[in-house]
């Protein structure tokens, strides 16, 4: 049964985390996310239920390690490869592609490093980056259904260089890292922002950019970050991008909003948790019940 | 009479009023009300909105009693009350819905916060062909190696003893450690 889901819950660098960790073969398919119109229920969250439209990229995998990636609509042939990398001309790539029509990748390959257009390292080294250029678009993804064939591979005749997922996944995930750092530095945009003690000698000698003055316009106390944001028309990743910027530089400081604090001062009345007294021989004869039922 | 109690939780769907069902030697006394919503109705008929209740008697001193908790959010205050003396719980995980995932994974950081008692993560609907094995359920819901991950099946009542058992080989093994 293949393993199927969406990236909006599961991400393609924790899909490459369990590929590699679980040592899978096989080829990861992502798929265009068509809208259905439908409302599906998660409890209490409701969202608009998207379903494989058409084929968008593929990944494929042998023993957990990356072989070979592809972007629908995008030339991943040898030739294309080595000329985007500037080991072939234009005309090169142009000349070859008619005198080559039906020769396979590999086949290509061979004659064009016995005919030393290219070294068999440019060949691998090409490959390899074609291929990781397409894994590192495709982890930006995040709203597109996907599945994993297991022993399902591409066609033979495509150059297939095994790279280990290890670096595949801390490169991918450097590239997003900017991103979640500022999700976890600013997890909750419903705290509020209010300026410090001394605001004016903070201020004073400091240059904003025209998106940092529409955030501080907006700084009180009763202001979540959230509204903040809606009042400027700002994304998620702006406004935390903004006010990291202005708190780093201690221009403004984090603040519960009224009605968190209330909640908190709930949250603090809570009792400690207590374990329960129970003897071993009680466990046990648990066990033997539910063992004879 | 000595009274212990379990608590079986997880996401929305994910088979925790089967589970109890399955065991439970009595009618599960259940606290389900018909869903009001189209986008809820497709999932199922009906859910929970306070608790599930489900009894095993050992003999006339000790009664285990099973405690279902509801899956959404907007009952979260029950959640406490529930895991408030709880020997150990279950993690119900919906194997064949990966978008349920990450609240199953916080859910049971949640109830690890209320309590620190031994825990299994169940993973049901094995028998769904969409499911996902319990080693790909591991990695994905990034469950450490000494938490039991336990494939399952809740309406079958051998299946859903494992579980149980487990958890209190659990409860056992952490006795001993002290």
């Amino acid at each position: 049964m293949p393993l199927q889901g969406n990236l909006r819950d599961f991400s393609t660098t924790q899909l490459l985390n369990l590929i590699n960790l679980a040592g899978k073969s096989g080829t990861l398919t992502f798929f265009e996310g068509k809208r259905t119109g439908e409302v599906e229920n998660l409890g209490d969250q409701k969202r608009e239920r998207i379903v494989a439209g058409q084929e968008r990229a593929a990944m494929s995998f042998r023993s957990g390690k990356l072989i070979f990636a592809k972007m629908i609509g995008q030339d991943g042939s040898l030739i294309s490869v080595l000329n985007k990398a500037g080991k072939l001309t234009d005309e090169q790539a142009r000349i070859i592609r008619e005198r080559a029509k039906n020769t396979t990748d590999k086949a290509l390959a061979l004659l064009l490093i016995n005919a030393n257009y290219v070294t068999q390292n440019d060949v691998v080294t090409c490959i390899q980056q074609h291929t990781l250029d397409v894994v590192y678009n495709l982890m930006a993804w995040n709203d597109n259904p996907f599945r994993l064939d297991e022993d399902v591979y591409p066609d033979g005749s495509r150059i297939q260089v095994p790279i280990d997922l290890e670096n595949v996944i801390i490169e991918g995930a450097r590239r997003i890292r900017e991103i979640a750092e500022l999700n976890q530095h600013l997890p909750n945009l419903d705290m509020a922002l209010k300026f410090p003690d001394n605001p004016k000698e903070k201020f004073k000698g400091i240059h904003l950019s025209v998106e940092e003055w529409r955030v501080v316009s907006f700084v009180n106390p009763k202001n979540t970050i959230r509204q903040i944001a809606k009042a400027n028309n700002m994304s998620e990743t702006e406004i935390r991008r903004v006010v990291y910027g202005l708190e780093q530089a201690g221009l403004v400081e984090m603040v519960k909003p009224p009605g968190m604090e209330q909640a908190a001062a709930g949250d603090r009345r809570r009792r400690p948790p207590q374990k329960p007294q129970v003897q071993r021989v009680t466990v046990n004869r648990l066990i033997d019940k539910i063992r004879s039922i | 009479m000595q009274t212990v109690k379990m608590v079986i939780t997880g996401p929305f769907s994910a088979g925790k009023t089967e589970f109890i069902r399955s065991i439970s030697e009595i009618e599960v006394v259940s606290t389900e009300q018909n869903i009001s919503t189209d986008a809820e109705k497709k999932e199922k008929e009906q859910t929970t909105v306070a608790m599930d209740f489900g009894r095993i008697t050992v003999d006339d001193d000790l009664v285990l009693y099973l405690f279902g908790t509801p899956g959404q959010r907007r009952f979260d205050f029950m959640w406490e009350i529930l895991a408030e003396g709880m020997l150990g719980f279950v993690v119900m995980v919906d194997s064949a819905k990966p978008e349920t995932f990450r609240e199953a994974k916080s859910i049971l950081e949640t109830f690890r916060a209320y309590a620190p008692t031994p825990y299994v993560v169940a993973a049901n609907k094995q028998d769904h062909p969409d499911a996902w094995s319990a080693d790909d359920l591991r990695i994905a819901l990034r469950i450490e190696e000494g938490v039991k991950l336990l494939p399952c099946v809740a309406k079958d009542k051998e299946s859903v003893k494992g579980v149980l058992l487990e958890l209190l080989y659990s409860i056992l093994e952490e006795m001993d450690a002290g």
